[in-house]
């Protein structure tokens, strides 16, 4: 692959280089994948009109479709992306283990359970779904947390510990939509993940996550590295690698928490965008945690652009869009890279 | 300077002891090799001393001061520890594994020095790296990636180094390589290297002081002269051998084959 030859054959400079020619490239892509979901829908609009409805007009058509849906939700996909791709970026890390993403921590499972509980069982109260789904979250982290402890933790532990535990909750999930299979619809559309109607209060609860999470992820970026080591080496080196890694696990599950919880299980993106954005910078989490992060972005942002707009005026899940168009293309570069 | 002193150390896996009651001395600026059969217990051993893993009883002290009350960062700014066969992510470079040895020196705050970027350098150069510094590790061959994880150990400026089985895996040509350049920084720069190592004749040629451990304990312990033995070979090895001596006195081996059982 490109970025491989130009590691080997041609030395540091062309790598730095390459580096930052990616990231560059994701950043466009994420505010290109801003724009387009801020520009496209049932109404047209043009981006000189989308910066006039922002910053100027308050009262025309295009402010109340930019600023009372568009945005909100376009912010609250980038935000989504962001988070996702950041935990399962660390979760690969501190699991050493390419499998890894906010599944295996049963954030996903956690929050689906109690999510999903909320909308059969109380369908009267959907405000809830959210603040029950992050509890649901980082309880079904801790647990199997707590499960995988044996006088430290050991990687392995937590993803067969993960496993278990998130084939046990996605039963019971499985058996809720049996008992009451009339209200399987809503709860099928937030296991999968969508963006469909949200706004302001959601980008709210995921914003502090984000900020927060993303500066300790980026602080903890030469703790990855040096993690990525292997233990023994990371010891000798004098990190706590047992303090470490329930440190950075921790800022993943909250991250991922506060993306699940608002808007759905969205697979995929804590999974492929981290390996994607590993293929063409590198393992060096200096530069792969903004790269995975950017990447997120514009996957996510692109994604629920065409989730609305394909076959319009049905929108689908922004998370079976991801997984169809996602997977091939990362079938793609893995091919390449082999 | 280092100086190291492990006082009745035991070690048990469930209930397997692993070491029993184990004591030993390592003076400063010394070569010490630990010898033994497998399951002997000097891999643990050489794991306790760099507190990867803690006894069950008996305490380390490193210049006078219990190993477990150091903080992570002050031991590895004194002592560099390198494991069986390291594995690196495959698209790092030489000189990104050799920089991560400056991780002790650095903090939250402060990145890359200086100072840090000397030390890199040296120790890139001291290992004969410094032309292959951009190259990456994965496409090294295994003494040259040796020599890397070497390096970065270096870079950390240690007094002290642990080395398990430094050699595995490399041809002779290569062995002899690795052991060179930990002679030459012992006599140089009177770093103090603690290695286990399968190669009697290594440890024989390079050690000041051998400790030969059999079941979790100290079989022999001393000069190579005095310990590598015949009686030691048979005991320890169950292998029957001639012991020759060159120029400089110290023995040299030559297993005839195993002990016949009684």
């Amino acid at each position: 692959m490109l970025n491989k030859k130009i590691f080997s054959r041609r030395g540091v400079r062309d790598r730095s280089e390459w580096r930052a020619f990616i990231l560059i490239i994701f950043l466009l892509l994420a505010l290109g994948g801003i724009a387009l979901s801020l520009s496209v829908g049932a109404l047209s609009i043009s981006l000189n009109e989308i910066i006039t409805a922002i910053f100027s007009d308050t009262s025309g058509a295009n402010r109340q479709v930019i600023w009372n849906i568009r945005l909100p939700r376009t912010l609250v996909g980038a935000l989504v992306g962001i988070n996702l791709s950041l935990a399962g970026a660390i979760l690969q890390g501190v699991m050493k283990n390419p499998l890894a993403d906010p599944h295996i921590i049963g954030v996903s499972s956690g929050a689906g359970l109690a999510g999903v509980s909320i909308m059969v069982l109380f369908p009267h109260k959907e405000y809830l779904v959210t603040p029950v789904a992050f509890f649901g979250a980082m309880l079904a982290a801790i647990f199997i947390y707590i499960l995988a402890w044996k006088g430290g933790i050991r990687p392995v532990r937590i993803i067969l510990a993960g496993v278990a535990v998130s084939a046990f909750l996605n039963s019971a999930i499985s058996a809720l939509l049996v008992f009451y299979s009339d209200r399987v619809h809503g709860a099928l559309m937030w296991m999968v993940g969508g963006l469909s109607a949200r706004s302001w209060p959601h980008l709210d609860i995921i914003l502090p996550y984000t900020i927060i999470g993303g500066i300790l992820a980026i602080l903890g970026a030469r703790r990855l590295n040096i993690l990525n080591l292997g233990d023994e080496i990371a010891r000798g080196l004098g990190l706590n690698v047992e303090v470490s890694r329930i440190a950075l696990t921790a800022v993943a599950a909250l991250m991922a928490a506060s993306a699940v919880s608002v808007v759905g299980l969205l697979g995929f993106v804590g999974l492929i965008v981290p390996h994607a954005a590993r293929l063409l910078v590198g393992s060096d989490y200096r530069y792969l945690l903004p790269a995975s992060a950017l990447l997120g972005v514009a996957v996510v942002t692109l994604s629920d652009t065409l989730a609305r707009v394909a076959f319009a005026p049905i929108e689908i899940p922004v998370g079976i869009i991801m997984a169809f168009v996602g997977a091939p293309f990362f079938l793609y570069l893995l091919r390449r890279d082999a | 300077m280092s100086n190291m002193k492990a006082e009745a150390l035991s070690v048990n896996f469930d209930d397997k002891m692993v070491l029993k009651d184990l004591s030993l001395a390592i003076e400063e600026g010394k070569i010490i090799s630990i010898l033994g059969p497998n399951g002997s217990g000097k891999s643990t051993l050489l794991n306790v001393l760099s507190r990867n893993i803690k006894p069950n009883k008996g305490i380390v002290y490193l210049d006078g001061q219990n190993l477990s009350q150091l903080s992570g960062k002050m031991l590895a700014q004194q002592m560099a520890v390198l494991p069986q066969s390291p594995q690196a992510p495959s698209d790092l470079t030489v000189r990104d594994l050799v920089e991560f040895g400056r991780f002790p020196h650095q903090s939250w705050w402060r990145g890359k020095s200086e100072q840090d970027e000397a030390c890199v350098s040296w120790a890139l150069m001291q290992t004969g790296l410094i032309q292959m510094a951009d190259r990456v590790v994965s496409t090294l061959s295994g003494g040259e990636r040796q020599r890397v994880w070497i390096a970065m150990a270096l870079a950390q400026k240690p007094e002290i180094l642990l080395l398990d089985e430094p050699t595995t895996y490399l041809d002779i040509c290569h062995q002899l390589e690795i052991m060179e350049l930990l002679a030459a920084f012992n006599h140089e720069h009177k770093l103090t290297v603690v290695m286990v190592l399968h190669d009697i004749n290594h440890a024989a040629k390079y050690s000041d002081y051998v400790a030969v451990l059999q079941q979790g304990q100290i079989f022999a312990a001393g000069e190579p002269a005095e310990v590598i033995t015949e009686h030691t070979l048979r005991e320890v090895f169950r292998v029957e051998s001639e012991i020759s001596f060159d120029v400089s006195g110290k023995p040299m081996v030559m297993i005839r084959g195993l002990t016949p059982k009684n």
